[in-house]
């Protein structure tokens, strides 16, 4: 079985990726740690990606061990800086 | 009512601060955040203000209503701006009232404070030499840090 997940990429990231939005395929029951080592192991540019960045699942702050589930919005989120 | 929104649009202050005020309050406070020319001794032509814009209007919300209980009244109205500002140009406009002054200050600054730890924007500066970077940013409370978060996050395009 496989869970599409929905990744989006903002500011530095999305500058040094190129990329801004992104489907990615996981094992049933993967976490955020799961798809950041998914997208980490692709090299280049991906390893640009911290090992444990700040993200949001589903629009709300989330830590690596959390469990995704198919169809879920799961945005790498950059050192802030509204204001 | 407690109000908040990320748009695209210019602000006008002087609608953010109209939504605030009543009979009941003594106090009524406008906070406006503005591009400035410079960074540090660096000069600067403008700023460019990027936003996961569903996530920041929620984000929004939820420091505004927080902000209110704070200031005991619902008289909240907070506006972010995103997209290209020039020097001058309204990046948030914060306006609350109270009763009284003291609960006015502290939940003004509570929002500018919150929103700077926690709302999913970010800034790139335009320097007068041409060069363009990322502001360096706060990794936001309840998710992974590192340093290498911090590390990649000021990475520039220069």
């Amino acid at each position: 079985m496989s869970l599409p997940v929905r990744t989006l990429f903002f500011a530095a990231y999305r500058d040094r990726l190129g990329l801004s939005e992104l489907t990615v395929e996981l094992a049933d029951g993967a976490t955020v740690a799961d798809l950041v080592a998914e997208l980490r192991g692709r090299g280049s540019p991906f390893d640009i990606l911290p090992e444990r960045p700040a993200v949001a699942v589903n629009r709300t702050y989330a830590m690596l061990d959390e469990r995704l589930g198919a169809g879920d919005e799961v945005a790498f989120i950059p050192p802030v800086a509204g204001g | 009512m407690i109000f908040a929104r990320v748009a695209s649009e210019a602000i006008d202050p002087a609608e953010v601060l109209a939504r605030v005020g009543s009979d009941r309050d003594g106090a009524t406070l406008l906070f406006l955040g503005v591009v400035r020319d410079h960074a540090d001794d660096r000069p600067v032509s403008g700023m460019r203000y990027d936003a996961y814009e569903e996530m920041a209007g929620e984000v929004l919300s939820t420091i505004a209503e927080e902000a209110a209980q704070r200031l005991g009244t619902d008289r909240v109205a907070v506006v972010h701006r995103f997209g290209e500002l020039a020097i001058g140009e309204v990046s948030v406009a914060i306006a609350v009232s109270s009763p009284h002054r003291a609960e006015a200050y502290e939940a003004s600054r509570y929002v500018i404070e919150q929103l700077k730890e926690r709302l999913p924007v970010w800034k790139k500066e335009h320097y007068v030499d041409g060069v363009s970077e990322w502001v360096e940013g706060t990794v936001p409370p309840g998710t992974a840090s590192g340093a290498e978060a911090a590390a990649v996050g000021r990475g520039g395009d220069a």
